[in-house]
């Protein structure tokens, strides 16, 4: 059966335990987490809950069902076919040859991106953005050598303007 | 006025209308101990394994259509209450168990008797909260029990430091609970309820099938109304039995994996199945490719997460058993029901020939008692009246079968977690809850062996149950399992090492009985039931009896093992 990516976007109290009974959830019942996100809200007690989840699409009202079913959670909104606006950060540490150098400040010109740490070998990149442009600066830099990445999930909001 | 956390635990689960609860003392709620010995008004029923505590709890609950209250200690404690939690849970019985809890201070540094009862039991709960302050205390007692009965019912567990317990405070009332993530949808959605209509008048072959849903809403005088009204035949599940009264013409007996032959039949051929507070779980579907392949469904049920999980239905309907049965029947009285009962008729005799042709049967013996005759004969002499609790496996299975469910409240069982040793510690709890109901145990010899010690809570606080042995001398329903699927490898399930359960039953100050010939068996029967005291009657069963009919594991209802 084919699986599709679902973005899940969920407002939940603002209290210890609770991202354990969500991840108690997803373990419990055999759903997968891609990518998983915390925040705090404007609304004091109240937190956001970024989640990317891949499964078959009759699995996926099940999810939204269970997590509603959660007393802590406070809504569930599936944004997957709405109009959102999705940004995740990345820092990746890519090795700098001095004859590379130039390549790579090329690339990270193109893509908008950041150096935000230099050393005589490396540069660290700061990227945002949504996952294709986190894709394709990765296999762009790719051939320079990456050394490291730590990136962050999804982050998400709808759109003002309703339906895709 | 100034109360402890104690005091305060006391008077709160008063203002909810509970007068008994079950418990066990312990080093961290030995201030809660203290506080029950200087009140009067709660009665507390001292168990002899925590276990038993929250069995007894959720028999109360049942028996008593409210909520079970059960107190242990940290620690042990906690943890010995899990199987009645999670057995609670997969019924949705309405529990509150309260557990003791280290210092707050001390929580986290693996201190003596701590564990983290609230994370272990977040899986197995409706919810669950650790109270940290004194402050808060009152309040979330108050939205625990509003949680465990609302809804979906389930337990709740609330974990209390011992110095949460101790602390004291101006006691103020809590307000009324209003939660922002929860409010559970009792009223259905009216267009549905119109389609049902137009279902019910388009089918040939409807079925109703009945859940533990319907019991917990307290919806069976609406099923039964329903089913008389336009002449549909009723099944049910395990947990739905008394739902609908097992000696009207149109009941066809459970269904499933030991269902009767015309329930299961039913299922394979009606075109319209309305099933009520049900979750169908694998042993009542079988092979779900297979389950009412000819039917619509309409599936009624306040959790949303029943619709669609296992079966997808045509007409889900979101909402209390009770207000949307009620909804239809408001509807359906505008009917015409002539024409309705004659398009019947066709599928009633079809009935009437499976039942006839294949009714529940057993070979009677003269020589060796079987067991579904002992239940027979039960259900004779207490004319169908009695509370029955069950253990789990043959003795369950039997007890569903051959005794005649009218009433509901009637049956308790574990029907969705299968705990051996819920029997004895529900029965004790249904007969607190209902002390001028006969209350009666079927057991197992394997299952009454995992609780036997709560033969000495029923002495000691003179709550009489009885207690049915259908000794087989074997874990039978695993035998039966291997004799079928595994070439008769009977692997560990002979029970031939048994206590003398007359000597036991006397040496805990209950009466014992035995029984071991067919011709003996009503009177040892009436004699036990007659006898004013808790007493265990052992009926030496048939070893090699086995469960009939029965559906392998995976496969199509209609599809039965019948000899």
């Amino acid at each position: 059966m084919k699986t599709n990516s679902y973005l899940l976007s969920i407002l939940v109290d603002d209290e210890p335990g609770v991202l354990s009974r969500i991840a108690g959830l997803f373990s419990g019942r055999g759903f997968n987490i891609d990518s998983l996100s915390v925040a705090s809200t404007a609304e004091p007690d109240v937190s956001r809950i970024t989640m990317v989840t891949k499964c078959e699409p009759q699995i996926i009202d099940q999810i939204k069902k269970q997590l509603h079913k959660l007393i802590n959670v406070i809504t569930v909104n599936d944004l997957t076919d709405k109009k959102y606006v999705q940004r995740q950060l990345a820092l990746i540490k890519v090795n700098a040859q001095p004859e590379k150098k130039a390549d790579i400040l090329r690339i990270v010109d193109i893509f908008r991106c950041k150096i935000v740490d230099v050393g005589l070998s490396h540069y660290t990149i700061e990227v945002s953005g949504d996952n294709e442009k986190h894709d394709a600066i990765i296999s762009l830099l790719k051939p320079m050598g990456i050394i490291e990445i730590a990136s962050t999930g999804s982050i998400a909001l709808a759109r003002e303007n309703g339906k895709k | 006025m100034k109360l402890n956390g104690a005091q305060i635990l006391i008077k709160m689960i008063k203002a909810e209308g509970i007068d008994t609860i079950f418990g066990y003392p312990g080093g961290a709620v030995i201030d809660i101990y203290d506080a029950l010995a200087k009140q009067e008004g709660l009665r507390h029923i001292l168990v002899r394994h925590e276990q038993g505590a929250v069995h007894a709890a959720d028999g109360f609950a049942r028996a008593n259509k409210s909520v079970g209250v059960a107190l242990v200690t940290s620690g042990p404690g906690a943890t010995n209450a899990v199987t009645g939690i999670a057995s609670a849970h997969c019924d949705s019985i309405p529990i509150v168990v309260f557990t003791g809890q280290v210092p707050t201070a001390l929580i986290g540094n693996d201190a003596f008797q701590e564990v983290d009862i609230v994370g272990i039991t977040r899986p197995c709960t409706k919810h669950n909260y650790l109270v940290k302050s004194v402050d808060k205390l009152a309040s979330t007692i108050k939205e625990a029990f509003y949680l465990a009965r609302s809804g979906r019912p389930g337990p709740v567990l609330i974990d209390l430091p011992k110095n949460v317990m101790q602390a004291r405070i101006d006691f103020v009332e809590p307000g009324e609970i209003s939660l922002k993530s929860y409010k559970p949808n009792y009223k259905p959605n009216k267009k549905q309820l119109n389609k049902v209509v137009n279902m019910i008048q388009q089918a040939k072959r409807p079925v109703i099938f009945a859940g533990g849903g319907v019991i917990l809403s307290q919806a069976s005088g609406e099923i039964t109304r329903l089913a008389k009204m336009a002449d549909i035949p009723v099944t049910a599940s395990l947990m739905g039995l008394g739902a609908f009264p097992g000696s009207d013409p149109l009941w066809l007996g459970m269904l499933g994996m030991h269902g009767t032959y015309r329930a299961n039949m039913s299922i394979g051929h009606c075109d319209l199945m309305i099933a009520a507070g049900v979750r169908f779980d694998d042993r009542v579907t079988g092979n779900i490719e297979k389950f009412a392949p000819n039917a619509k469904i309409v599936q009624i049920d306040i959790d949303p997460t029943s619709i669609h999980k296992n079966i997808e239905v045509q007409c889900p309907i979101v909402g209390d058993c009770k207000t949307a049965l009620k909804g239809i029947l408001r509807l359906m009285e505008d009917q015409k029901m002539d024409d309705l009962k004659k398009d019947r008729l066709q599928w009633l005799d079809q009935i009437q020939e499976w039942k006839s042709t294949t009714p529940l049967k057993y070979e009677q013996s003269s020589d060796v008692i079987k067991p579904q005759f002992v239940v027979e004969k039960l259900y004779e002499l207490t004319k169908g009246d009695a509370i029955i609790t069950t253990e789990v496996g043959q003795n369950q299975m039997w007890a569903a079968q051959y005794y005649n469910f009218n009433k509901p409240n009637h049956f308790i069982t574990s029907a969705g977690l299968g705990t051996m040793g819920f029997g004895l510690p529900a029965a004790i709890g249904a007969k607190a809850a209902c002390p001028d109901k006969m209350v009666i145990d079927i057991a197992g010899d394997g299952s009454i062996q995992m609780n036997i010690q709560e033969l000495m809570t029923a002495i000691e606080s003179k709550i009489d149950v009885k207690i049915i042995i259908l000794n087989n001398q074997n874990l039978g329903m695993v035998r039966q399992w291997q004799e079928l699927f595994y070439e008769k490898v009977y692997s560990f399930t002979n029970m031939e090492n048994a206590p003398d359960f007359v000597k036991l039953a006397e040496a805990y100050g209950a009466k014992g009985l035995r029984c071991t010939r067919p011709d003996e068996v009503e009177s040892v029967l009436s004699q036990g039931l007659n006898y004013k005291g808790t007493v265990i009657m052992d009926f030496a069963v048939d070893k090699e009896e086995s469960v009939y009919p029965m559906v392998p594991a995976g496969g199509a209802i209609t599809e039965m093992l019948l000899v």
